[in-house]
């Protein structure tokens, strides 16, 4: 087995034992990602030599006998949309084709703090907007199990490249389902925390109150570790919390029995597809076998989340990507004297069609006379959605669900309908709409050898659970590491 | 027709904490360009706010002192716009909800009292500043962006330039009783809008306003004003009407155009700032604000003049400065000096040598203490008054007490009768000429009272010295 195929966990005995070094283990996965990156793009920028460095840094300190955290030497991929400082950070952006940050995002200077070794900033949909990855300036990402397949978005690159053996681990953000969805897509496990447990300095707003990043990897045990890395309160974040755990790799436990499972009915009807259907239920009877009680319960407004969510995400984001106008950084229209041309031309030219869509959409919601029709409507339902999942969580401990109504579809299938695009979020918004943690790992494969995902739903903090009825899961189905063949 | 005008101001004041409102640079005015910034003042992709506390305190301290009402949680919201000067195109600002609400401005013109209600409190961020000059192009210079403001925004119940200068004086007073505004006029410290409409004289109805920018000092605002009442009335008297809009005001060329109209407002889409978090203001918070205010200049302006008997001037002259006023009452309140005999002293020497050096009391080393000592030491006649003004710069400017820098300076008065008695009588023998004239009927004695200070090298108790004179001469008969 080579080193690119092993997991985290495995790697990280490894390098403490000093069986590998860092630099091998460096030099093994951007190998990997030599082979195989030119089919799957998972990559906006790969980082190699800073990589090599990093390890041959971690490699010195190991050598020196200093104590290291874990994951000290494992390579790790970062999406495009959070700052590293002397890293280009676009966004998948023409508007940010040449932003290169003069500061790290908080969670850039955890990796460092814990050796972490960046192998490169992943791809994405432009600004996190959107399902597919499709909508990068850059490049499209392939899915790894099926390169005509889209890898989901807009964390695509970010679990592109654990699927493709490219990285073990990275870093996406989810905003909407940006993390579960193509977690699901490309077979791996992926991790959306609780609003507010990962600090968000740094990371490229899209929309405020519902972005969180999360960490992918190929086995629950991997999240896990990173998660350690990751959580925490942060004085540069105000809505940043302390999280009332410890170590969540160090609080794992396979053990499922009397775990109330709850599926929500409403996830299941239609519009999802019978493989998914199949999947995610057949999964649940291996929870009921595992001696969890697995019970239908009802969650009747999340008809309503698909559009809480995009009005929300929209009025913030119209927000907070009004600061890219041409003037400090980044792409700036040539040839223009006025400065209401400047800011026209440069962010007409600078922002793809997604994009501008989304900014269209929420200035007209926060617009006067809309604002209360609109946004205040929905911070109302978003009240709601959390008062909803409450009650859940007062008869189930977790809810388990599809992630998508399909499994990951052909590139350009759906990219001309952008209704038919944010449809595929039906199951994953209302998580962020309630602040809720929410992990997915792959639960089949359709008829078509394509990865089909699970959700688990957990109440706020809930994530020493999440993971621990993953592993249970991981361990009965066997589906864990899995690295397309390529 | 007779018109009165109605006048409402926007008054913004920058706080002076020592770090910005949203990061941990400096607030301070004129450093180098761009170099009190950061990736949160500049509106770097991925930064993020957090709420300087000092901020709440402050502008929650105003609302305290100007009796209104403070909502104890405090939100924030985004004011959407472009403009170069703000980075991040939108300003953190407060929409629905300001910190502070529903208060009360007392002040006196011509010395009537007059009120003026405040509607409302709310803290934001500055915006940076353009630079066109002596450059090819423009800088934005990012230092302001993010230093604290205050606005106070009033209703509309001010009616001429007298009353809204006064106004705006009581407010920049306040400010610097509280501490929490450094009132610099020429660093723009604290900056107004004004809203101006008429209305026929004995009408309670509100006439179209039209909103003034670019008023930097106080007597510019008076200007504005002026101009601005004189121009409606000019419309409405040849038939005309007045546009709601925003003009300009141009304090060089005295007179204001028209910056935008009521088509052209512009929509902000204010809505909550979902990066920060409300503060809440806890009891214990609020106990402690509520204790850092003062005695305020409006109450202790009528304190002087009823208490102390003070003219209005005095009383104002006294009241505008919190040092000034902190001097005089905690001599008065000693009990060892009449509170007048301070004022007059602060009023005249000390306000010179205040004015003379260009320095603040608190930066000097005069303390309550020294005053009363001093004023003591004259009233019992150790020192003359004129040896006071001697002693003074002295305890301005080092740590000796009064007492030593009389001794250090030989400036203690001889009131020993048989010593005086014997300056006199020299004085007196060496005189001749004097006691002649005396006897021919001129009056010698100012010129004889001169030569006895001069021969007791001015120590000499000058009462002392007049009564004993008169007393030598009479038996000289």
């Amino acid at each position: 087995m080579e080193l690119y195929q092993k997991t985290a966990g495995e790697l990280s005995a490894l390098l403490a034992s000093k069986e590998i070094s860092a630099v091998e283990l460096a030099q093994d996965v951007l190998a990997r990602t030599d082979a195989v990156e030119a089919r799957v793009q998972g990559y906006v920028t790969v980082t190699k030599d800073a990589a090599l460095a990093q390890a041959k840094a971690v490699d010195n300190q190991r050598a020196a006998g200093e104590p290291l955290p874990p994951l000290a030497g494992v390579p790790v991929a970062v999406k495009d949309n959070i700052c590293t400082k002397g890293i280009l950070t676009t966004c998948a952006s023409k508007m940010l084709y040449n932003f290169v940050p003069p500061y790290n995002a908080t969670v850039a200077d955890k990796l460092a703090a814990n050796g972490l070794v960046i192998t490169g900033k992943a791809n994405m949909d432009e600004f996190a907007m959107g399902s597919s990855c499709e909508n990068s300036a850059m490049h499209p990402t392939h899915n790894p199990h099926g390169l005509d397949h889209v890898p989901g978005g807009s964390s695509g690159g970010s679990a592109a490249v654990v699927a493709a053996g490219e990285a073990p681990i990275s870093l996406g953000s989810d905003t909407g389902g940006s993390i579960r969805q193509p977690a699901s897509f490309c077979g791996v496990v992926g991790l959306k925390p609780t609003y507010g447990a990962v600090s968000r300095f740094g990371l490229v707003a899209f929309a405020s109150s519902l972005d969180q990043i999360g960490p992918f990897g190929r086995s629950v045990e991997d999240v896990a570790l990173l998660s350690d890395v990751i959580i925490g309160q942060d004085k540069m974040d105000s809505t940043s919390c302390a999280a009332p755990f410890g170590s969540l790799h160090a609080g794992l436990n396979p053990d499922v029995k009397g775990l109330k499972i709850g599926l929500p009915k409403e996830y299941f009807g239609a519009g999802i597809s019978e493989e998914v259907r199949a999947g995610v239920l057949a999964a649940a009877e291996t929870y009921r076998a595992l001696g969890a009680e697995v019970f239908e319960i009802s969650l009747p407004l999340v008809e309503y989340a698909l559009p809480i969510y995009y009005i929300l995400s929209s009025a913030e984001a119209s927000s907070n990507l009004a600061r890219f106008d041409g003037v400090k950084y980044g792409f700036r229209a040539q040839g223009i004297e006025d400065i209401t041309e400047l800011y026209v031309q440069s962010r007409s030219q600078g922002f793809g069609s997604e994009v501008q869509r989304r900014i269209m959409l929420g200035t007209y919601v926060l617009s006067s006379g809309y604002y209360d029709a609109y946004y205040k409507k929905a911070r109302a339902a978003q009240r709601r959605i959390k008062a909803e999942f409450n009650g859940a969580f007062q008869k189930c401990d977790v809810i388990l669900t599809p992630v998508a109504p399909t499994t990951a579809y052909k590139i350009g299938e759906k990219s001309t309908d952008p209704l038919e695009m944010y449809a595929g979020d039906v199951c994953t918004v209302s998580v962020n709409i309630a602040g809720l943690p929410a992990m997915v790992q792959p639960c089949g494969f359709d008829a078509h050898k394509m990865p089909i995902g699970m959700q688990l739903i957990g109440p706020r903090f809930g994530e020493q659970r999440l993971l621990n009825a993953g592993l249970a899961f991981e361990q009965a189905s066997g589906l864990k590491n899995i690295i397309a063949a390529l | 027709m007779k018109y009165e005008a109605v006048i409402g101001l926007e008054v913004h004041a920058e706080l002076s904490t020592e770090s910005k409102i949203f990061c941990s640079c400096s607030a301070k005015f004129g450093a180098g360009i761009n170099t009190h910034t950061c990736p949160v003042c500049t509106g770097m992709p991925g930064s993020l706010p957090v709420l300087n506390r000092q901020v709440v305190h402050y502008a929650a301290k105003m609302g305290l002192a100007t009796g209104c009402t403070v909502n104890r949680l405090c939100k924030s919201d985004r004011k959407n716009y472009f403009y170069p000067d703000l980075p991040k195109a939108y300003q953190i600002s407060q929409f629905d909800v300001p910190i502070c609400e529903n208060g009360e401005v007392y002040f006196y013109v011509d010395g009537e009292k007059k009120c003026c209600r405040l509607e409302r409190i709310h803290f934001e961020e500055d915006a940076g500043k353009l630079l066109h000059d002596e450059i090819d192009g423009t800088v934005v210079d990012f230092n302001r962006c993010g230093v604290p403001l205050i606005e106070m925004v009033t209703r509309p119940d001010l009616h001429s330039s007298a009353e809204a200068k006064e106004f705006l004086e009581t407010i920049k007073t306040t400010l610097s009783y509280l501490d929490i505004c450094d009132c610099k006029m020429e660093e723009g410290s604290i900056r107004c809008d004004v809203n101006v409409s008429i209305r026929p004289e004995g009408s309670t109805e509100l006439g179209t306003r039209v909103e003034m920018k670019n008023i930097n000092t106080f007597s510019g605002a008076v200007r504005a004003i002026d101009f601005e009442v004189a121009r409606q009335i000019d419309v409405v008297e040849h038939g005309g009407t007045i546009q709601q809009e925003t003009r300009r005001w141009d304090d060089v060329k005295l007179k204001n155009t028209v910056m935008r109209t009521k088509e052209d407002a512009q929509d902000y889409r204010y809505f909550p700032d979902p990066d920060l978090i409300a503060v809440e203001i806890d009891d214990a918070w609020m106990d402690k604000i509520r204790s850092e205010i003062p005695e305020l200049p409006v109450a202790r302006y009528e304190r002087y003049r009823n208490e102390f008997g003070m003219t209005a001037m005095e009383a104002r002259q006294l009241s505008d400065s919190f040092a000034k006023a902190e001097l005089l009452d905690a001599a008065a309140r000693s009990g060892k000096v009449k509170p007048k005999a301070a004022a007059n002293w602060i009023l005249s020497d000390i306000s010179k040598y205040l004015n003379d050096k260009a320095v603040e009391l608190e930066d000097t080393k005069l303390t309550a203490d020294k005053l009363i000592d001093l004023i003591v030491l004259i009233d019992k006649g150790t020192i003359s008054g004129a040896a006071g003004k001697k002693v003074l710069p002295a305890m301005f400017e080092t740590d000796e007490t009064v007492e030593a820098i009389v001794g250090r300076m030989g400036l203690k008065q001889v009131s020993d009768e048989g010593a005086i008695l014997k300056i006199v009588q020299d004085v007196l023998a060496d005189n001749q000429k004097a006691i002649d004239d005396y006897k021919a009927g001129k009056n010698v004695t100012g010129f004889l009272v001169g030569q006895c200070m001069k021969a007791s090298k001015g120590q000499g108790n000058p009462q002392m010295i007049n009564k004993l004179l008169a007393q030598e001469l009479v038996k000289l008969g």
